[in-house]
C-alpha cells in the first residue's frame, strides 16, 4: 500500500475505515455467538436487553461471552495503542510493550502483590499500571541518560523484559498460588475473566485511549525527531513522559486481566502503518480497531479450534499473527520499517 | 532580531562554543563556516534554545530567550536540522507541522495554515509533491519539503544546518537562491555551509568558527582578504573575476614552494 497516500481517494479511505469497523463489529458479534454452545442472534439480543436472566442463553452471554468479548476487544485495542505510543516516543520501530519489558514489569508487579496477599486481586489494574510505568520509565531513563543508540535501547529492553519474566517465574515457583486467578498468565488468555475484574481496567483503558487520541497532534510532531519538535515549540520531555505514562496505563491495564499478550503491540501498529501511513490520528484509530478485531478473532479461534478444549489465546495470536506480519513485511521488498 | 551575547554552550561537560557574540541581521544571509567539530551546529542549537546557555545570553528582540515560552520562541526562529526523521506522511502534512507553534490544544490546522503551507511549498518547488508520501521522494525533494516546513513557520529568523549537503549541484544552487530570496523579503537567514566558494559568493556576511571560538564575522570579501579561511582550513583560496562576478576556488597548500 505504498501508494495509499499518493493515489488514495476519499472513497478508498472511506472503504478502508468501513471495512475495519465492520470487521471489528463482526468479530465481536461472532465472539458472542459462537462457542461450546452456539447461540442465535435473537438469543443474544434478548440476553443483552435483559430478557429472562435465568435462561441458559442469558447466563452464558452475561457471565461468559460478554466479559470475554469485552476483554479481548479491550486488550487488543489497549496493547496496539500502547505499541504506537511507545514506538513513536522512543522513535524506534522495534519497541513495543512486550519487547521492551513493559508487559513483563506489569506482570511481575501483579505476581508480587498477589503472592503477598490473595486479597489484593481487585487492585491488579492499579498494580499492573504502576509496574508497567516503572518498566517504561526505566527504558526511557536508559535511553535518555545514556544517550544510547536506538538498537541499544531495544536490547536493554529485551534484557529487562527477561529479568522481569524470570522474576515472575521466581514468584510463581515460590508461591505457586500467586497467579491462580489469572489463568494462562504467561501465555495470555481470557478464560475466567469476569466483568468485576474487567471494569476498573476498562475504565483506565477508555480514559487513556481518549487522552492518547487527543494528543495525536503532539505525537506527530514528536515523530519528526526531538530537535525539530523542540524547535516547533513542543515541550518534548514532559510530552514524552506523559505519552509513556499513557502507554504504561494501557499495557498495564491489559496485562492485569489478559496476562502477557506481548506480540499484539508490535505487529498491529506495524501492519496498520503499512495500511494508513504514520499520521498519528489515523494510525492510532486503525491500531485500536485492528488490535481489538485481531485479538477477538484469535480468541474465537482459540475457543473453537479444539472445542470443548481451549487453547490460550497467546498461542493462536502467534500462529495467526506471525505469518500475516511476515507477509506484510516482505510484500514490499526493500521498504524500510 | 536574534543576538548572541558572549554565549557559551555545550552538552554538559566542557563547553563546545565559547564566548560568542553575533547578531543575525534581518535581510541578510549569514554563512557559518568552520572545520568539522568547530561548533557550528552547537551554535545554532544554542541560539534556538535547544541547548541551555552555560554562560552569556541569547536575546530574541531584546528579550532573554529563557524568559520566552517555547511556542513564542518557535514563532521567531525556525530550524532545519542536520539529521532528519522521515515519517511516512504526505509532504503537505509534513509542511503543515511548521504551523504547530500557532496552534493551541487541541485545535486542528485551519484554512490559513493550509494556505501558508502551500505558499511555502511553492517557494521551495515542493508543491507538485504535496500529496506524495515523503518517504517516496528523492533526497532533494525531501529537502525542499523540510525547507518548506521551516518557511511555513513564518519566523523572522531561519536557521539552516547544512542545507546543501547531499544535494546535487542544481539543488544546492536553488537552496542558496531560496536563502537569498528569504533575506530579500526581510528575514535573517543563517546557514551552516561546508562549501566555502558557495558561502563566499552567496552570503552577505560570514562567521568563521574554530574550536568553538568565533574568529571572524564580516563581509565575505573582507573575510577572504584577511586570509583567515586559508589558515583555518589549511587550504589556499583563490579568487577570479568572471562575467558572473567574482568566483572562488580552493587548492591544497603546497608546503615549501
Amino acid at each position: 500500500m505504498k501508494g495509499w497516500q499518493r493515489s488514495s481517494t476519499r472513497q478508498s479511505k472511506g472503504l478502508f475505515w468501513a471495512i475495519l469497523c465492520l470487521l471489528t463489529a463482526g468479530a465481536a458479534a461472532l465472539s458472542l455467538t459462537l462457542g461450546a454452545v452456539n447461540l442465535s442472534p435473537e438469543e443474544i439480543w434478548t440476553a443483552l436487553t435483559g430478557g429472562d436472566p435465568a435462561s441458559v442463553a442469558a447466563r452464558i452471554v452475561v457471565y461468559t461471552r460478554l466479559p470475554r468479548t469485552c476483554a479481548a476487544l479491550l486488550a487488543g485495542a489497549a496493547l496496539a495503542a500502547s505499541g504506537v505510543l511507545i514506538q513513536t516516543v522512543l522513535n524506534n520501530p522495534l519497541a513495543s510493550p512486550g519487547v521492551i519489558g513493559v508487559n513483563a514489569s506489569a506482570g511481575l508487579a501483579v505476581a508480587l502483590v498477589c503472592a503477598l496477599s490473595p486479597l489484593a486481586q481487585r487492585w491488579t489494574p492499579l498494580v499492573a499500571f504502576l509496574g508497567a510505568l516503572l518498566g517504561v520509565l526505566l527504558v526511557l531513563g536508559l535511553a535518555q541518560w545514556t544517550g544510547a543508540a536506538r538498537m541499544t535501547v531495544v536490547l536493554a529492553g529485551v534484557a529487562i523484559s527477561n529479568l522481569f519474566s524470570a522474576g515472575i517465574d521466581g514468584v510463581v515457583t515460590l508461591v505457586p498460588d500467586a497467579l491462580n486467578g489469572i489463568t494462562d498468565f504467561r501465555i495470555g488468555g481470557f478464560s475466567g475473566v469476569t466483568m468485576a475484574r474487567l471494569a476498573p481496567a476498562a475504565l483506565l483503558i477508555f480514559v487513556s485511549l481518549l487522552a492518547a487520541l487527543s494528543l495525536s497532534h503532539p505525537l506527530d510532531i514528536l515523530a519528526l525527531g526531538s530537535d525539530t519538535a523542540r524547535s516547533l515549540g513542543l515541550a518534548v520531555a514532559p510530552m514524552r513522559v506523559l505519552l509513556l505514562v499513557l502507554a504504561a496505563a494501557l499495557a498495564g491495564a491489559a496485562v492485569s486481566f489478559s496476562g502477557l499478550l506481548g506480540f499484539v503491540g508490535l505487529i498491529v501498529p506495524h501492519s496498520m502503518r503499512r495500511l494508513v501511513g504514520e499520521e498519528s490520528l489515523p494510525l492510532l484509530t486503525a491500531s485500536i480497531l485492528g488490535g481489538a478485531c485481531f485479538v477477538t478473532l484469535c480468541d474465537l479461534l482459540a475457543r473453537l479450534l479444539f472445542a470443548p478444549f481451549e487453547l490460550p489465546v497467546g498461542i493462536v495470536l502467534a500462529f495467526a499473527g506471525v505469518p500475516f506480519f511476515l507477509w506484510l513485511l516482505f510484500r514490499q521488498k526493500g521498504r524500510r520499517i | 532580531m536574534i543576538q548572541l551575547n558572549n554565549l557559551t554552550a555545550g552538552y554538559g561537560g566542557d563547553p563546545i562554543v565559547k564566548g560568542i557574540t553575533l547578531d543575525f541581521h534581518p535581510g541578510e544571509v549569514l554563512a557559518l563556516v568552520g572545520p568539522n567539530g568547530s561548533g557550528k551546529s552547537t551554535l545554532l542549537k544554542a541560539a534556538l534554545g535547544l541547548l541551555p546557555a552555560q554562560g552569556g545570553q541569547v536575546l530574541y528582540d531584546g528579550r532573554d530567550l529563557r524568559e520566552l515560552g517555547r511556542k513564542e520562541a518557535a514563532r521567531r526562529a525556525a530550524y532545519l536540522t542536520q539529521s532528519r526523521n522521515t515519517p511516512s506522511i504526505t509532504a503537505l502534512r509534513m509542511v503543515l507541522h511548521g504551523r504547530f507553534p500557532y496552534l493551541s490544544y487541541p485545535r486542528r490546522y485551519g484554512r490559513e495554515d493550509y494556505a501558508m503551507a502551500r505558499r511555502a511549498m511553492d517557494r521551495t518547488g515542493s508543491r507538485p509533491h504535496e500529496d506524495v508520501n515523503v518517504q517516496a521522494l528523492s533526497g532533494g525533494q525531501r529537502q525542499g519539503v523540510y525547507l518548506a516546513m521551516a518557511l511555513a513557520q513564518d519566523t523572522e529568523t531561519v536557521f539552516l544546518d547544512e542545507p546543501t549537503t547531499y544535494l546535487d549541484v542544481n539543488r544546492q544552487l536553488q537552496t542558496m537562491e531560496t536563502a537569498r530570496e528569504l533575506a530579500q523579503s526581510g528575514k535573517a537567514v543563517a546557514l551552516v555551509l561546508h562549501d566555502l566558494p558557495m558561502a563566499l559568493r552567496g552570503a552577505d556576511r560570514m562567521a568563521v568558527l574554530e574550536e568553538g571560538k568565533l574568529l571572524c564575522w564580516d563581509r565575505p570579501e573582507a573575510v577572504y582578504a584577511s586570509g583567515v579561511l586559508d589558515r583555518v582550513f589549511g587550504v589556499a583560496l583563490h579568487r577570479v573575476e568572471t562575467p558572473h562576478g567574482p568566483q572562488y576556488y580552493a587548492t591544497l597548500k603546497k608546503e615549501g614552494l
